[in-house]
């Protein structure tokens, strides 16, 4: 089965120490440690950035496209993702931000916040058709579906098939600037500011039989120290009327943005990959069929705390709250009704299951490999200690049969038999016999 | 002769937080063995109710699975009280769950139907203060 995989997530390997960390926390066993460096198994991989985050010496990172690829055209437009306006701090206001976007270079900004408030519009439409599967998960987290795609397969049919905020804003704004401006469409760049390493990802190697309407993505880490200092350097904002998003989709970066957004039901906001893995773990069981609407953040405090952002992510939601008082003291500029046929913002296709967790095609041969891998398992010490490269003994074993590893990888396995040729030289040496029967 | 893959499992008395797990492994291990995922969900909802009934009226039990290259058995019994009276058990919305049980959003009275719908061949023994076995076969194909 050929696939193209695109990873955002990839390995510095000169600062890689092959320490057991990133394969210990990987939500997906995606990542191995061989000859003393980290590997990671591209199938597997769901870019939620866990390793991104743990790694003790820098050495995961997420690729995104360095910040001149904007260059590459004559009309540039920006999506800032609104984690963006939590990473400067009071003093630094979204109208701020947005200015400096344009004074950076930027000849139009499209908030994503904007777009999320439609997308929450559509959901709710989504939401009161009776024949939806519940409990619906939200498809804004691209970790997430890539998740469910690998681990809960059962789930794909749950999964709000509603495109996402940044694909909204990008195809909304390609659209207004060629309406409004006359710009040829293959001539205006759109560009997601992005605190993930997924939604590189999305874009570059989108789910099945779609193609991403961004065309880069910049990291808020690499666009962050330019902005402050053109900010710095601003004066008073000079009252430019652009009308900015609403309360609710600035709160989308926040957990339980999206989820308080769709107002009715039963909702649940999880974020954590591995909280999220034992939420849909309940869902699977059947246990949260009284629920309506899941979402499900893979990041720590949601788009907050992904892997890209400058400032940490509890100090952001102090300041993207006190930005969500700010609007709602004012809203007296509300978010006109875009009247947006509905049918547009949905998927035109499904996401497929991807067993790549399955040993065999051949059942029969699946079962043997199955009973071979109990039975590897059950000679290792069972301490889970990492130093062979896998996350677990069972990893191991299941490396072994897959033909991907072999038993000494074992440094227990080894030791014994180190130890056994020793005793058996040993013996030669002291009896002069050569036979091996003398244990 | 094909191969097999047993497992075996303690479930505990009464306790909810953990209880379920074996269905869930048995869930893992028929992704691994590539079996098509309805027929994993079927199983483990089947399985899961039994596991669940021998926790809340079984005082706890064990589970005895065997895979083979077209099916899945699966035997969770318990040497709880039994169950009085089989075919009012088997209907839906009756339950003989405590209102501790029911408070914690169990109890609902589908268990043993939903069992039925989700498995392919369901057999249960039960005797009152002998204990209830059930037996459950999903196929594959």
């Amino acid at each position: 089965m050929e696939q193209y995989y695109f990873h955002s997530v990839t390995l510095d390997k000169s600062k890689c120490k092959g320490c057991t960390n990133c394969i210990k926390h990987c939500p997906t066993e995606a990542i191995r440690v061989r000859n003393g460096k980290a590997v990671i198994i591209k199938e597997r991989c769901i870019d939620c950035g866990v390793c991104i985050r743990i790694c003790p010496y820098h050495a995961k990172k997420a690729v995104t496209d360095p910040l001149d690829t904007v260059n590459n055209y004559r009309y540039k437009v920006a999506l800032p993702a609104p984690t963006l306006y939590g990473q400067f701090g009071p003093g630094f206001s979204r109208e701020r931000i947005v200015l400096a976007l344009k004074q950076y270079g930027f000849d139009y900004v499209f908030e994503v916040a904007r777009a999320a408030e439609i997308v929450t519009n559509a959901t709710k439409c989504y939401m009161s058709d009776k024949n939806i599967k519940k409990p619906v998960i939200s498809s804004a987290c691209p970790a997430v579906v890539r998740f469910i795609q690998i681990r809960f397969p059962n789930l794909i049919d749950n999964i709000l098939r509603i495109e996402s905020p940044m694909e909204v804003a990008a195809a909304l704004s390609r659209q207004e600037v060629n309406e409004k401006y006359g710009i040829p469409l293959n001539e205006i760049g759109v560009f997601f500011i992005s605190p993930c390493a997924a939604k590189v990802t999305s874009v570059k190697a989108p789910y099945e039989n779609r193609k991403s309407n961004v065309d880069g993505v910049l990291s808020i880490k690499d666009i962050f120290i330019p902005l402050l200092n053109i900010m710095k350097k601003q004066d008073k904002i000079t009252s430019e009327p652009f009308s900015l998003s609403s309360a609710i989709g600035v709160s989308w970066a926040m957990t339980g943005g999206e989820s308080l957004a769709v107002k009715e039901g039963r909702r649940i906001a999880v974020h954590g990959i591995h909280n999220v893995n034992d939420i849909l773990e309940e869902a699977v069981k059947g246990n949260l069929d009284s629920i309506d609407f899941i979402e499900a953040l893979a990041c720590p405090e949601g788009c907050l705390g992904g892997p890209l952002v400058v400032e940490n992510p509890f100090i952001a939601k102090v300041n993207l709250n006190n930005e969500i008082e700010k609007i709602k003291m004012n809203q007296a500029h509300s978010v006109p009704q875009r009247h947006k046929d509905m049918k547009e913002l949905e998927w035109k296709s499904t996401v497929e299951y991807r067993p790549i967790m399955k040993l065999d095609d051949d059942m029969m041969k699946a079962l043997e490999k199955m009973n071979m891998i109990d039975n590897i398992t059950e000679s290792f010490p069972g301490l889970d200690c990492g130093a062979c490269g896998a996350p677990s003994c069972r990893a191991l074993a299941e490396d072994i049969v897959r033909g991907n590893a072999k038993e000494t990888d074992c440094i227990f396995k080894l030791r014994e038999k180190v130890n056994s040729i020793a005793y058996q030289l040993h013996q030669i040496d002291s009896t002069g016999s050569m036979d091996d029967d003398d244990q | 002769m094909g191969s097999v893959v047993v497992r075996d499992y303690i479930i505990p008395a009464n306790d909810f937080t953990i209880a379920g797990e074996a269905s869930s492994n048995v869930r893992k291990i028929l992704s691994q063995l590539g079996v098509a995922p309805d027929i994993v969900k079927r199983t483990s909802i089947a399985m899961y109710e039994a596991e669940i009934n021998a926790v809340i009226h079984g005082n706890g039990g064990q589970a005895h699975v065997e895979i083979d290259e077209n099916k899945i058995v699966i035997t969770i019994s318990d040497q709880g009280p039994g169950i009085e009276d089989l075919e009012l058990a088997m209907q839906e919305g009756y339950s003989t769950a405590p209102d501790s049980i029911r408070e914690m959003g169990f109890g609902a009275g589908m268990g043993l139907s939903n069992m039925k719908k989700n498995s392919d061949i369901l057999d249960i023994k039960t005797a009152v203060n002998e204990g209830t076995t059930v037996l459950i076969t999903v196929f594959f194909k």
